[in-house]
């Protein structure tokens, strides 16, 4: 069962994995020798080529860098850093994070209150899905700055605005998922209510919220995912101080490659926690509801 | 006025037509039929006959165009808000999320009952359609007769005196099929229901009725009311007396008489 698991699940994983990781190792080469050619030129060093092939793997700025400066980098940031520091990776995740939660949080209520009257409401259905879908084709970094600028000017900051991006961009996916979930029930299942003389409420919390819960969670899934998105692009144009966006910025602005990119992969690494825990909760949840273990995901 | 209290369902030159986009379609038209308190009334014909949608008319899934239907002496509408009817669909339509109780539990919740109550019934129409001991299991994990048993308890489960049965066991084998066929004349003895039900099959129409309705499409009506002579008490080797040939093949000769349309 455990051999069995191993070969089938992680290994190929741990297979992709050796590759990219050989790939990158062999850009990082291609990538960092003239810089690393330029400097030892600067120095006046005469660098046999596997001097300069170890320089290349160890340049302070590297244009990119390697995965164990990456890892020593997070590693430095994280577990030999007290939190509360403002260099500590594990704070700036935090801040991100935050956001992130709050927003997702926003955009998911709104994204069911939303699904909710578009399905019981004619009115809406007709005249408000148009608007949902336009409100996706806005480009964000373009909404983000004036946002922000907006809720300063009438008061509002800090983690408000950042969450309300989030908002702005996890709504999407659970209004649309959640329409086709509430909708999902077959007409046989809503006949049978009807010849109980079920009203709407006992329609709903019996039959149609219930079946809507798959499409709920394959939405939150894609909702929690861009939540952090929204919530690190919230970061970059307000010159915020603190967040995986600030870490990023500030990288970008002193040529700190190595640090935007260990702030690039806290980031993954959050999102996929992130997924990981909208899918273990799905789970619990299909248990619960007793999902056929063959259709469980 | 006693013949009356007894009329279940009573139809007099019902007709109904659906708006479709290619034109109306006659789906019943000058249907007479008058269901007594304890009947067992099959309906059967090919597909477009209108026999599941006469079921739904009386079910008030479908509004009559034309005629009167009244089902306990009072319209279809008001029938279904006192609960008249249980309601057995083709496929068990049970809620995946539910275990069998929960199941059979959903027309109790949302009638009201309470926690007390539910239990004892439950408990009671499971016994009634043998699945005494599955209450916590998930559909899935029950055959497809077991399912559609425990659809039959979830119909039973608020005491309709009326139950209508679309095709309950179309889509099972036909052993399934024996067993379920002789357990629901059980459980017709045993509760004293009235029961409306809907079938291809000849011979489980023949089985199951005391009253035989034959139909017949394009447009959906009744070419002839069987009255069964068969005794209450019917054992499965019933099916190879004379008694059951002779009128078996009256409901053939109905169905073929329906045919003429297609020389």
């Amino acid at each position: 069962m455990m051999t069995e698991t191993l070969r089938t699940r992680v290994w190929p994983v741990v297979a992709v994995l050796i590759v990219i990781i050989a790939l990158w190792y062999v850009a990082a080469l291609f990538m960092n020798r003239s810089v690393a050619v330029n400097e030892a030129e600067l120095k006046g060093e005469n660098l046999t080529s596997s001097e300069l092939w170890m320089k290349s793997f160890t340049l302070k700025k590297p244009l990119l860098p390697t995965p164990d400066q990456i890892g020593v980098e997070i590693w430095k940031t994280t577990a030999e850093m007290k939190v509360t520091s403002k260099r500590s990776l594990v704070y700036h995740a935090w801040v991100t994070l935050s956001a992130t939660l709050l927003g997702f949080a926003i955009g998911t209520a709104t994204g069911i209150l939303l699904a909710v009257g578009i399905v019981h409401n004619k009115a809406m259905d007709k005249s408000l899905m148009p608007w949902v879908i336009a409100s996706q084709t806005i480009p964000i970094l373009a909404v983000a700055p004036m946002l922000i600028v907006v809720l300063n000017a009438i008061g509002i900051s800090g983690l408000l605005p950042k969450a309300l991006i989030s908002t702005y961009l996890s709504f999407f996916p659970v209004v649309v998922g959640m329409v086709k979930g509430l909708r999902s029930p077959e007409v046989i299942q809503l006949d049978l209510m009807h010849t109980y003389n079920a009203n709407k409420t006992q329609i709903f919390w019996k039959l149609r919220f219930p079946a809507s819960v798959p499409f709920l969670f394959a939405s939150l899934k894609v909702g929690v995912a861009i939540s952090l998105i929204g919530a690190i692009v919230g970061e970059l144009p307000t010159g915020a101080v603190a967040g995986l966006g600030a870490r990023l910025l500030s990288g970008s602005y002193y040529g700190q490659t190595i640090q935007i990119w260990s702030a690039l992969f806290v980031s993954a690494f959050l999102a996929g926690a992130l997924v990981f825990a909208v899918g273990a909760t799905e789970r619990v949840v299909n248990r619960l509801m007793g999902v056929k273990p063959e259709a469980r995901v | 006025m006693a013949e009356n209290q007894s009329s279940v369902v009573s139809a007099k030159n019902l007709g109904l037509t659906f708006q479709t986009n290619d034109g109306p379609v006659v789906a019943l038209t000058g249907v007479n039929l008058e269901v007594k308190k304890g009947d067992f009334v099959s309906f059967i014909g090919p597909s477009g006959c209108g026999k599941t949608t006469f079921l739904r008319a009386i079910a008030d899934l479908e509004k009559a165009t034309e005629g009167e239907l009244r089902v306990n002496g009072t319209t279809p509408e008001d029938a279904r808000k006192n609960r008249a009817y249980g309601y057995v669909f083709q496929a068990a339509a049970l809620y995946p999320w539910r275990t069998i109780e929960k199941n059979i539990a959903l027309p109790l919740e949302i009638m009201g009952y309470s926690a007390q109550e539910q239990q004892a019934r439950i408990a009671r129409t499971m016994e009634l359609v043998n699945l005494t001991g599955f209450e916590k299991k998930f559909p899935w994990q029950l055959s497809g007769g077991m399912q559609q048993r425990a659809s039959i308890a979830r119909a039973l489960a608020f005491d309709a005196d009326l139950l209508l049965m679309d095709e309950p066991f179309g889509a099972l084998d036909e052993i399934v099929r024996d067993h379920l066929n002789q357990q629901l004349l059980e459980l017709w003895a045993r509760t004293n229901k009235t029961i409306c039900f809907v079938t291809h099959s000849i011979p489980e129409a023949v089985y199951l009725s005391t009253k035989i309705v034959v139909m017949s499409p394009r447009p959906g009506r009744v070419t002839d009311i069987i009255e069964s002579t068969l005794p209450r008490e019917r054992p499965l080797d019933i099916r190879e007396t004379p008694e059951f040939l002779a009128i078996a093949h009256r409901v053939r000769e109905g169905l073929a008489a329906g045919h003429s349309y297609d020389d």
